[in-house]
């Protein structure tokens, strides 16, 4: 009969209408922004920078003083859409090895261009750059609300833990490892120094 | 794995078996083999324009080959030529790619290749497209104006010495080039874009 | 407007598939269907001139969208243009990433670890399938549906994203092939969740060919308009759902066998007449094969490393030479054309794309109908104008 394929459609919209009172299957929405849906482990925004608290060489604020960036500028070269700004600084810190880094007296990002492509994480070999989770960031300022700063991209390594707990856990796993390898090389060199500096003793008396 | 076959297992004539057969149809063409170093294997057959149409017609004619099926046309910048690459494959004998390329004889003034729109419907929009950023004239096509760009635009954006007309809003976090060429538009009435004009340390 | 200037006669000969001459004397009505429309997919206008509702000529006008993704190419590395092949098509960024590092791969002649192939092959299949639920979706829409099977096809495209989001990142801009595998490693927490979604893809396109195949208004509308002769639609390039539902037999999945494709069993449906109705069939019945090719990869994927030990990350620079490759996505033959010259940008960089080449034949389909055909002609095109424009 005429219309019959419109009234088995018919029969599908009413089974999704009313089913939607009985599973959730069928009623998807999520009202934001009362309710959120948890971001997943491996979800990317924007850039921030990585600092670690323990890290405390030289004065000034903690983020600032424990920033992992050394300012290789590999991450602005790398970045397609070049929205990285980054100035070296002219002195150096110690970084978490003990070695002297240079590190940047700025480093800009400027949102409104990224567009969250994750390189800059990818090429990054002091896994200083990481990827945060927050895109509730609208500003009234048009102009430099979305360029930003060293201050405000700098989080904790707490922070990161929050957010990727597994990515961070690797990390500081692979930063772990990395540490006890340059302090076994540190003291097999320490122990070459003495003993050549006693060979030299014992040769002078 | 991951590569697609080569022209040999797919039953197509190699490129020196496809030259001849080209040169036996259509006498004087001037088809020369033009290298490809890479491991692709594409390797592509440069024509003379003045006889470009009928190898086109005879490659998509010809009962061997049957290259009915125009995939991709390219127009390229050298530093001496513009050059327009075509993609062949046959839907009929499901094999390719036969690549044809075309050379105008300077960047200047001597712009002109054939169309070969008559032949392949599909070069109808790519042709233009190519008119439209790289400046080739195509002279046989039926509606060469521009594709992507609008009507009245001058120049030719895809060439390599194209340069980006000054007329740009504003940047919001303009550095180091686009900060200098910025800086001329001071007093446009849109209102300075530029944090540092802003502030009054441009 | 050039429209009402161009005579029927002058577009003789150049393998028109109508003329159509209007009837009676009085002038061509001009209607710009423009760029600020709710059916045109995007910002797109087609000129359209009219004697009374019939279409007399449609040409159709874009580059409104035009970014020149392909000079920003060769300005950054090879490495930095994946993120913008990720919005070319946006609505499949997986089959674009894929088809740009199968041109770079036949480039240097990289191999591609097994996982990776088949890591590759279940995404693609899911984007295909995402992708054809909304073509459909929006098709149906502008039929009048006001919203209902797009809204059931967005629901399982939810499905299908969110699993891409837990993979890559991101839902959408996914950046996630790279030359010579992929950029991650897939869990086996989200094989299982994948082999649960595809355990629920099949109900959903039962679900909806009931709501929608039989539907006599839908018949009326689409079938017998817009058809496509098959000789006309190779000869301009037409490829992927368009041109099988002219009857033209040609998946570049099957001719090329790209990546491992050879493996799988699937069929390729093919139509007989050429028309809106078949296009929209055959998109039907490729979600159906789509949902065979996932279930066989994710039963035969193997362990092994995602990424080739060969690739390289930075200082990627492929010997000089050139490459075309190829793949068969959702809306046709994508290709990629890259030249080298040995440095680390590309010195030519091109996207065939196939939403633009479709668009070839827009006029031919759409002469003698209605204005109101134009619009559902248009929309089983298929096309997305980040990819037309670039």
């Amino acid at each position: 009969m005429l219309g019959e394929g419109i009234l088995k459609g018919l029969t599908e919209t009413a089974k999704n209408f009313f089913g939607s009172y009985f599973s959730a299957e069928r009623l998807t929405t999520v009202e934001y922004p009362e309710q959120r849906i948890a971001p997943f482990e491996a979800t990317r925004v924007f850039p921030f920078l990585v600092y670690d608290a323990e890290n405390r060489d030289g004065g000034g604020p903690e983020w600032e003083a424990g920033l992992r960036c050394v300012a290789c500028q590999i991450c602005e070269k790398e970045c397609p859409p070049k929205c990285i700004y980054i100035e070296k600084s002219k002195d150096k810190k110690l970084d978490y090895l003990g070695k002297a880094q240079y590190y940047p007296a700025r480093f800009d990002i400027d949102i409104s261009v990224c567009m969250s492509c994750q390189i800059c994480v990818e090429v990054c070999p002091f896994e200083a750059i990481k990827m945060d989770t927050k895109f509730e960031l609208s500003t009234t300022d048009r102009f430099g609300g979305l360029l930003l700063d060293r201050e405000q991209l700098a989080k904790s390594n707490e922070y990161y833990h929050q957010i990727h707990s597994a990515e961070a856990t690797a990390v500081d796993a692979k930063l772990a490892i990395e540490k006890t390898k340059f302090d076994a090389k540190a003291k097999v060199a320490a122990a070459t120094a003495i003993a050549k500096a006693a060979a030299v003793a014992g040769e002078g008396a | 794995m991951g590569l697609s076959l080569d022209l040999r297992e797919q039953n197509l004539k190699t490129i020196e078996e496809i030259k001849s057969a080209i040169e036996a149809a259509v006498p004087g063409a001037g088809v020369e083999i033009a290298a490809n170093p890479s491991p692709s294997g594409q390797v592509s057959l440069r024509v003379e324009p003045s006889h470009a149409l009928a190898v086109a017609k005879f490659l998509r004619d010809d009962a061997d080959l049957k290259l009915d099926y125009l995939s991709n046309v390219t127009g390229v910048d050298w530093p001496e030529s513009l050059e327009a690459v075509y993609h062949l494959y046959s839907v009929e004998k499901k094999h390719g790619p036969v690549v044809l390329r075309m050379h105008t004889v300077n960047r200047s003034d001597q712009v002109e290749l054939p169309s070969l729109t008559p032949i392949w419907r599909s070069a109808e929009f790519q042709e233009r497209e190519i008119f439209d950023l790289y400046g080739i004239v195509f002279t046989g096509h039926p509606d060469l104006r521009r594709l992507l760009m609008w009507d009245g635009f001058k120049d030719h954006p895809m060439r390599r010495d194209y340069v980006d007309p000054d007329d740009f809003e504003y940047e919001p976090t303009a550095h180091d080039e686009v900060l200098k060429r910025a800086k001329s538009h001071k007093d446009r009435d849109q209102g300075s874009g530029n944090r540092e004009q802003m502030a009054g340390t441009a | 407007m050039i429209l009402a200037e161009t005579k029927a006669k002058e577009l003789e000969g150049w393998n028109r598939q109508a003329v159509i001459e209007p009837k009676g004397d009085g002038e061509l009505l001009e209607v710009a269907m423009g760029p600020h429309h709710p059916s045109t997919h995007g910002v797109f206008r087609m000129d359209v001139a009219l004697d009374g509702e019939r279409v007399i000529r449609l040409k159709p006008v874009f580059g409104y969208l035009h970014r020149n993704h392909e000079k920003i190419a060769e300005g950054i590395s090879y490495l930095g243009s994946m993120p913008y092949t990720d919005r070319l098509d946006y609505i499949c960024p997986i089959t674009n990433n894929w088809a740009y590092a199968l041109a770079v791969e036949k480039l240097t002649g990289q191999e591609v670890p097994e996982r990776a192939e088949y890591l590759r092959v279940i995404l693609g299949e899911l984007t295909r399938y995402q992708n054809h639920a909304s073509s459909i979706g929006f098709l149906i829409q502008e039929m009048g549906a006001s919203g209902t099977p797009l809204m059931y096809a967005f629901r399982e495209r939810e499905k299908i994203l969110d699993l891409f989001e837990e993979l890559t990142g991101a839902r959408m801009m996914v950046n996630y092939m790279r030359f010579g595998g992929c950029r991650v490693d897939a869990s086996p927490g989200w094989l299982d969740r994948t082999r649960k979604v595809v355990a629920g893809l099949a109900a959903f396109v039962d679900e909806f060919e009931r709501l929608l195949a039989g539907n006599e208004i839908l018949m009326a509308r689409t079938q017998g308009v817009g058809v496509l002769r098959p000789d006309l639609a190779v000869n301009a390039g037409v490829t992927g759902p368009m041109l099988r539902a002219s009857g033209v037999n040609y998946d570049i999945r099957k001719v090329d066998g790209y990546g491992i494709y050879n493996r799988f069993k699937f069929r390729v449906p093919l139509g007989d007449h050429g028309d809106v109705y078949d296009r929209f069939m055959i998109r039907l019945l490729e979600m159906r094969e789509s949902i065979g090719i996932l279930e066989q990869a994710l039963k035969e994927i193997p362990v092994g490393p995602v990424m080739s030990p060969t690739a390289k990350l930075r200082g990627f620079r492929p010997k000089p030479g050139e490459a075309y490759g190829r793949i068969e996505a959702p809306k046709g033959e994508l290709g990629f054309y890259l030249i080298s010259d040995g440095g680390p940008n590309p010195y030519r960089y091109r996207v065939r794309p196939p939403s633009l080449i479709n668009l070839t034949v827009l006029e031919d389909m759409c002469l003698g109908h209605d204005i109101a055909d134009v619009v559902l002609i248009f929309g089983s095109v298929d096309i997305v104008l980040g990819e037309v424009d670039r």
